[in-house]
């Protein structure tokens, strides 16, 4: 992996930095033809440019004085990708990190592909290319001290931010050589490290906003002001399947420092000059609503999946081998069903974005996980082409799949073209938490067919769930490792908007699907981890049907786990276990329950993840560890219910995230394999809830079957986890 | 409405708001120390957390008229350098992921160890238990608070 077969040519752009001098390197991230097309007159004639006509992208900018800037393109809200993605640059840089400076960069369409954040993609996606762009900087620069010195490039190496001639004792800084660097013909290939020499990648770096976090600046969308800007709240329906009949804004309007009221769609906007007296108008605005959709309950979301579960019409989605012969012929059969509720995202940051729509085009600013899909929702309602709107990224707030939505940036800016003038909308925490965009309520049923062997020769599973989509992942093990097999989804359209929740699907899938194995294995009288192992060898010896994920790699994390807990040879803590493959990546985790005196404790919990080479240790350490708290505190506490179309729960008062003295202990290890990196976002969070059902049962004898653990009668005065 | 006047971070600062205007939003949209969070406004969340005479306090509840004299610390005033060994303790531990509740939590946690230099485990839980991470950093800010700990005069 480390010569590249042909860098093309136009995936670079170097150019001199006109006025300071040094070395300013472009690489492309785009790969569109269209683009490469623009690129090539633009390489014709490229040095005499000005940077803003240039079809490249963000640039590597290496200063006379040291000083190398990154751009960093992609939203950051939490998963440090505005240090991780500046690493790789670096590493094959060999940059000194404490001369490197991280810049977030706007949207830009035409330079940056895949500008967003989702998916646990970011750095599956641009591990190639970023390291290609330090690369091809380095080689630039070594080229440069290589004329200078009259000697072959081949002879220099470079340490920190240097280039040495070793057998000279020559050296000179990054800095020194930038100017010159800039004149040296752009490299058609280039030479990338190999894995065990990396010095930087796999090392604890702090993450770069540091400073700016723990001082107060403003840095999220919340914080962004604008001499002249309005602040507006908006009234939405008070519940789902509603719409305005009336509106009286007459006693809103007469509250001080209150310069509007505006009516849009289903909305009722407040534009005042602070956001205390807008809330306060607020409370004096009238208006009615009337039934326009369906109005549901949690009440009638349980009854109608115990239709849908019972239901003809189901999406197969997958189906191998004979399922009626293999369950008519098996020596036990085992049927089990879980269920979660509707979540909200409630990341710590709520709903905002700044929006000024002019004449001559738009200005956007604000936290969003996709922005180039805002700026296009907000060029089709306005009738404004995209390329007159701007848009700034702002740091997130958090995420967790929210601000995929572009809603309301896109009512931000409607609001905005209404009043004429520029305008920040905020959410409150009412109104994300009633307003919408949930993780869907699912229910699923699973089934089992064991042989007089035990061994699992069929598995059904019927996913139900509400504006969920699939409610399936069915290439996931156990498929590839059953021979009879058939697994189906039932979606409900409700007026309740869902949309992805950290680890889509999976995040209670894996709960289901882990807790369920536990309990077959058990009817099979056979471990756990040796239950799940035997399916893998199964599925390597004799597949059925296609395996789309990693056997070797899963063995591998299932393997680092048990080791890491001591499975099996504990005998003061009763251990549970689970394993996950999701966005690309396999995490599989042990969770420790004690029971001392009556008092049931969450101790710790292990996982060993998989997500091929770690960028930064420390980010992604705490990203597993995030990950294992974000799951648990889930699983164990928060729980959105509807009454009337309308949620319970409104605040943080009666809606549960999970605190400090809740969280156990939690340690992480990962698998050491080089192999390029595979996305570490999410695929943490959807092992937790087995591990720690699964440990709850050998420390109980009681199964958990539905989310939130703690409102479950198997629950009633146990107390997992509390450390006061 | 009507005319505050407010010490924060050793200055004083006038306001004219209406009386019950909570502490936040004066800081946030009138004097622009936006370092306090928005989170709940309800006193649930802990990501609007100052002190009022050196006593942690969520200022979403705090109406501005019940402020009267007493010394306000926000998290641009905890240090004048940013090096408050809570602040550097952060830094050392890299607490945080999205690090929109981390001023709160500093502020929750640089409270407790003015008053108690050496807390235990139990301790620390009870004074941050009003302070939500939805990220899920609390291990790192329970070291943090242990590093910062030993880095108090």
């Amino acid at each position: 992996m480390t010569i590249l077969p042909k860098t093309n040519r136009r995936d670079f752009l170097k150019l001199a930095a006109a006025a300071s001098g040094g070395l300013l390197l472009g690489f492309r991230w785009s790969s569109s033809a269209a683009a490469t097309e623009d690129i090539v007159q633009v390489l014709d004639d490229t040095t005499a440019l000005p940077l803003d006509t240039i079809d490249f992208n963000s640039y590597l900018s290496i200063a006379p004085d040291g000083i190398i800037t990154i751009f960093s393109p992609n939203p950051e809200l939490g998963q440090n990708i505005k240090t991780s993605f500046p690493m790789i640059v670096a590493e094959e840089l060999d940059a000194d990190w404490a001369k490197v400076k991280v810049l977030q960069a706007p949207l830009d369409a035409k330079k940056f592909d895949r500008q967003l954040t989702g998916g646990s993609g970011a750095i599956p996606h641009s591990w190639e290319r970023l390291r290609k762009a330090g690369a091809t900087a380095r080689q630039m620069l070594m080229e440069a001290a290589a004329k200078r010195w009259n000697v072959s490039a081949s002879e220099l190496s470079t340490d920190k931010g240097i280039v040495l001639h070793v057998a000279s004792g020559r050296k000179l800084g990054y800095g020194e050589l930038a100017t010159e660097a800039s004149r040296v013909p752009v490299p058609t290939e280039v030479k990338l490290k190999e894995v065990k020499d990396f010095k930087l990648i796999g090392t604890p770096i702090r993450n770069v906003d540091n400073a700016e976090m723990f001082t107060g600046k403003p840095l999220y969308g919340l914080d962004f002001h604008r001499e002249g800007m309005f602040i507006a709240m908006i009234q939405r329906p008070a519940a789902f399947g509603m719409k305005i009949k009336s509106v009286d804004a007459a006693a809103a309007k007469a509250m001080p420092g209150i310069v509007d009221v505006v009516t849009f769609k289903n909305n009722v906007a407040i534009v005042g000059k602070s956001t205390w007296q807008v809330n306060k108008a607020r409370k004096v605005l009238k208006v009615e609503y009337e039934a326009e959709g369906a109005i549901e309950s949690t009440a009638d979301h349980d009854k109608l999946f115990k239709e849908l579960l019972n239901s003809k019409d189901a999406a197969v989605k997958r189906k191998d081998g004979d399922v009626e012969t293999a369950f008519k012929s098996a020596a036990k059969v085992i049927t089990r069903e879980y269920q979660c509720p509707f979540l909200s995202h409630a990341p710590m940051e709520p709903m905002n974005f700044f929006a000024h729509v002019r004449e001559d085009g738009v200005e956007l600013v604000g936290p969003t996980q996709t922005p180039e899909m805002a700026r296009g929702e907000v060029s089709k309602l306005l009738n404004i082409p995209a390329d007159k709107i701007t848009l700034d990224l702002t740091r997130l707030g958090g995420g967790f799949g929210r601000r995929l939505k572009a809603d309301y940036v896109v009512e931000a800016a409607e609001l905005s073209s209404l009043i004429k003038a520029p305008v920040k909308v905020i959410w409150t925490r009412e109104d994300d938490m009633t307003g919408g965009s949930y993780r869907p309520a699912v229910r699923y049923r699973f089934e089992a067919a064991l042989d007089a062997k035990g061994m699992m020769i069929g598995y059904k599973l019927r996913g139900v769930g509400i504006n969920a989509g699939n409610t399936t992942r069915e290439d996931n093990f156990p498929s590839g490792a059953v021979d009879n097999l058939l697994i189906e989804t039932v979606d409900h359209q409700s007026p309740i908007t869902t949309g992805a929740w950290r680890a889509p699907i999976t995040n209670f899938l894996a709960f289901a699907e882990q807790a369920f194995l536990d309990e077959v294995a058990s009817a099979a009288n056979q471990d756990p981890i040796q239950f799940r192992l035997a399916l893998l060898d199964k599925a390597k010896q004799s597949p059925a049907g296609a395996v789309k994920y990693s056997i070797d790699r899963m063995k591998a994390v299932i393997e680092l786990a048990a080791e890491k807990s001591g499975w099996g040879k504990k005998k003061d803590v009763a251990q549970g276990f689970s394993v996950y493959f999701s966005h690309r990546s396999y995490v599989a985790q042990v969770a420790e329950i004690s029971v001392k005196q009556g008092k049931v404790t969450l101790q710790k919990i292990y996982a060993a993840a998989d997500c091929g080479v770690v960028v930064n240790l420390s980010g992604a350490y705490q990203q597993v560890r995030g990950g294992v708290v974000d799951g648990l505190g889930h699983a164990l506490y928060s729980n959105l219910t509807f009454k009337d179309g309308a949620t319970e729960q409104k605040n943080f008062n009666n809606y549960r995230l999970i605190r400090m003295k809740e969280v156990p202990d939690i340690d992480v290890y990962f698998v050491n394999n080089g192999i390029d990196p595979t996305g570490l976002g999410e695929p943490a969070l959807p092992p937790t809830g087995g591990a720690v059902a699964n440990a709850l049962f050998k420390a109980t004898g009681k199964r958990l079957y539905n989310q939130p653990f703690t409102k479950q009668e198997e629950l009633k005065g146990v107390s997992l986890g509390e450390r006061l | 409405m009507a005319q505050y006047k407010l010490q924060i971070n050793g200055r004083s600062y006038e306001a004219d708001v209406e009386a019950d205007t909570p502490l936040l939003w004066v800081l946030r949209d009138n004097l622009g120390l936006v370092g306090t969070k928005y989170g709940c406004g309800i006193a649930q969340c802990g990501a609007c957390t100052v002190h009022l005479n050196g006593t942690a306090v969520r200022s979403c509840s705090l109406p501005v008229s019940a402020v009267g004299t007493k010394s306000v610390t926000t998290i641009e005033g905890l240090s004048s350098t940013g090096d408050h060994p809570v602040q550097r303790a952060w830094n050392e531990v890299d607490v945080a992921q999205c690090g929109y509740c981390q001023a709160g939590q500093i502020m929750s946690a640089s409270a407790l160890l003015a008053k108690n230099p050496h807390p235990t485990d139990e301790q620390i839980y009870t004074a941050m238990n009003g302070n939500i991470c939805r990220c899920g950093t609390y291990h790192r800010i329970r070291e943090a608070i242990q590093l910062a700990s030993t880095k108090m005069k």
